[in-house]
């Protein structure tokens, strides 16, 4: 199977202050697929998934060498826009974190910043998400009670709402389950399937079943380095490299 | 010796308890204390009276605490107008926007003019705004100032309420979760898109905490109020006019004029009155900063 790449890593590290959290990462994540970032806690993976949009950058005494690519463009080089290029990624964080605002106000806040100021075009873009992310018809009774009455898997699913309302190309999800029940989980997991027909979807998760239902691609890390990355049947069948085979068979941890 | 050791260690545990209910209870006594000497005055003129008259003549027995309540008024909210601006933009800086370095070297520094004595302030009032008013600013607008005024009252409380409202802004700015500033970020809005429409939003009710205990702290100020506020018992109606407001009015007689009948009690009632005003806005403000350090929103 070949893969186009979306985003190309090359020679990327990461230090915070005197401690290098990424070393020498070099990979290219697929397009309109799922890559899962596997590996014990602790190892870059969150580190490397801010670098794609640059939110490592508002980390004090932070340093990055190297390169990541998106569409050809050097994010870390000189005139890029970063608001510009955090709007082509929507990001899911370890624990929903609404706005504090009202539902529709939360997903409006994105499309609002860019400039959309017609309410009838933000109504339609509120419930278009919505239901994209399948919150429409539990919430669409209230949407003006504040994001924070929500239950924490509906808050999930409305942050997913919130990302995608500045129309990404990409999502980038940081362990988005772990704070969820198994059913709220299960939801979001079938949301991802669904939504990889039309985004570029890269997760980070330290389960590693839920790596195996959901990759088409797999990036295996261990203390700051990369491992071994590859097509996910042939990483989690076969994997090449003594740690990766370790940490599948649950030996590290 | 083992019965000896136990009825010690009980002895000093009561006592210790009784000394932590004293002091627990002593702003409830200070205000007993003050009601009980006040109602002298309360059972010979209506409190209403008292309280929105503007005569204050204690030798023919009129005694209007109205010029004195406005005076208050007037210096704390030129203050609180003038503080509120200043220490937002001020702790929004050094939270929001400031390195690390930069914030952990001017914190401790603006925490430090807290701890500066109010007669130091009110020198500095005297010898710098005083001036400044009269000279500069009154011939401005065409009029004649002393410079001793509602103005400088109120600049002078501004500086002194500075640091407390900045310390409190502060930590409410810090309880405000990394993980909301990035979800802003994460969408392409500016630090000062995040920290307006996000950070501010959601500090909101801390942020007013801070200006009501900044506000309650202006209430009772005394010693700097007293020293550049003019001290004259009329309704201030403008900033250039001199102020009398109420700690300095009970600052400058208590002790004198005492044979004059109900004047004490004047007096007395007008400590409980900023008492109790300054307690509530206290009481209100902590409560509210209670619930924020404990993450109830
Ligand atoms: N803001 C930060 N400041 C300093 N060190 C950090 C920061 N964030 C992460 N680190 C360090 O970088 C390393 C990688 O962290 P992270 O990318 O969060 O790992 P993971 O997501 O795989 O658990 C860890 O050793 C962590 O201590
Ligand atoms: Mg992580």
């Amino acid at each position: 199977m070949e893969y186009k790449a979306h985003i190309r890593v090359r020679n990327l590290s990461v230090s915070y202050g005197t401690e290098q959290a990424l070393k020498d990462v070099t990979v290219d994540l697929p397009e309109k697929k799922i890559t899962a970032i596997i590996g014990p806690s602790g190892c870059g993976k969150t580190t490397l998934l801010k670098s794609f949009n640059r939110l490592i950058d508002a980390v004090d005494g932070i340093k990055v060498q190297g390169e990541v690519y998106l569409n050809g463009d050097n994010i870390y080089g000189p005139g890029i826009d970063v608001t510009h290029l955090r709007q082509k990624m929507g990001l899911l964080s370890q624990r929903p974190y609404p706005l504090p605002m009202s539902i529709y106000d939360n997903v409006a806040y994105g499309p609002r910043i860019h400039g959309i100021r017609k309410r009838r075009r933000l109504k339609e873009i509120v419930e278009h998400y919505l239901r994209e992310s399948s919150l429409w018809d539990e919430v669409k009774d209230r949407l003006h009670t504040p994001a924070s009455s929500l239950s924490v898997g509906q808050q999930q699913r409305l942050c997913l709402a919130r990302g995608l309302a500045v129309e990404p190309e990409i999502i980038l999800g940081d362990e988005p389950t772990s704070a969820l029940d198994p059913t709220a989980s299960q939801r979001i997991e079938e949301k991802f399937l669904q939504l990889k027909a039309k985004y570029t979807i890269v997760v980070v998760t330290h389960i590693l079943r839920q790596a195996i239902r959901l990759a088409d691609y797999v990036v295996f890390m261990y203390l700051g380095q990369l491992i071994e990355h590859g097509p996910a049947r042939k990483v989690f069948e076969n994997p090449q490299e003594e740690l990766t085979r370790g940490y599948i068979k649950g030996v590290i941890v | 010796m083992h019965l000896i050791r136990g009825l010690q260690d009980k002895l000093a545990r009561i006592s210790m308890l009784a000394l932590a209910l004293f002091a627990g209870l002593l702003v409830f006594l200070m205000a007993f204390g003050l009601f009980l000497r006040s109602r002298p005055i309360l059972d010979s003129i209506p409190l209403m009276e008292l309280l929105l008259s503007s005569s204050w003549h204690p030798l023919k027995g009129e005694f209007g605490l109205f010029p004195f309540l406005t005076g208050t008024v007037w210096v704390t909210g030129v203050s609180i107008v003038i503080a509120v601006p200043f220490s937002l933009l001020c702790a929004m800086y050094l939270a929001e926007y400031a390195p690390v370095s930069i914030r952990e070297w001017v914190k401790p520094l603006v925490d430090l003019l807290a701890g500066i004595p109010s007669v130091v302030y009110g020198i500095c009032g005297v010898l710098i705004i005083i001036p400044l008013i009269k000279d500069h600013l009154a011939p401005l607008f065409g009029s004649f100032s002393t410079g001793y005024s509602v103005l400088a009252g109120g600049v002078v409380l501004a500086v002194m309420v500075f640091p407390i409202i900045i310390h409190v802004c502060l930590e409410v700015f810090a309880s405000v979760p990394y993980e909301v500033r990035e979800a802003s970020l994460a969408l392409g809005a500016t630090r000062w898109q995040t920290t307006k429409k996000v950070v501010l939003r959601k500090a909101m009710p801390g942020i007013l905490a801070a200006f009501v205990l900044g506000l309650s702290r202006a209430f009772g100020e005394t010693m700097a109020v007293l020293m550049v506020a003019g001290n004259v018992a009329r309704v201030p109606r403008s900033l250039l006019d001199p102020a009398y407001p109420l700690p300095a009015l009970i600052a400058n007689n208590y002790g004198e004029m005492m044979s004059v009948p109900l004047y004490d009690s004047a007096l007395l009632l007008a400590s409980l009155l900023l008492l109790v005003v300054v307690l509530f806005f206290n009481v209100l403000s902590r409560l509210v900063l209670i619930r924020i350090e404990r993450g109830i929103q």
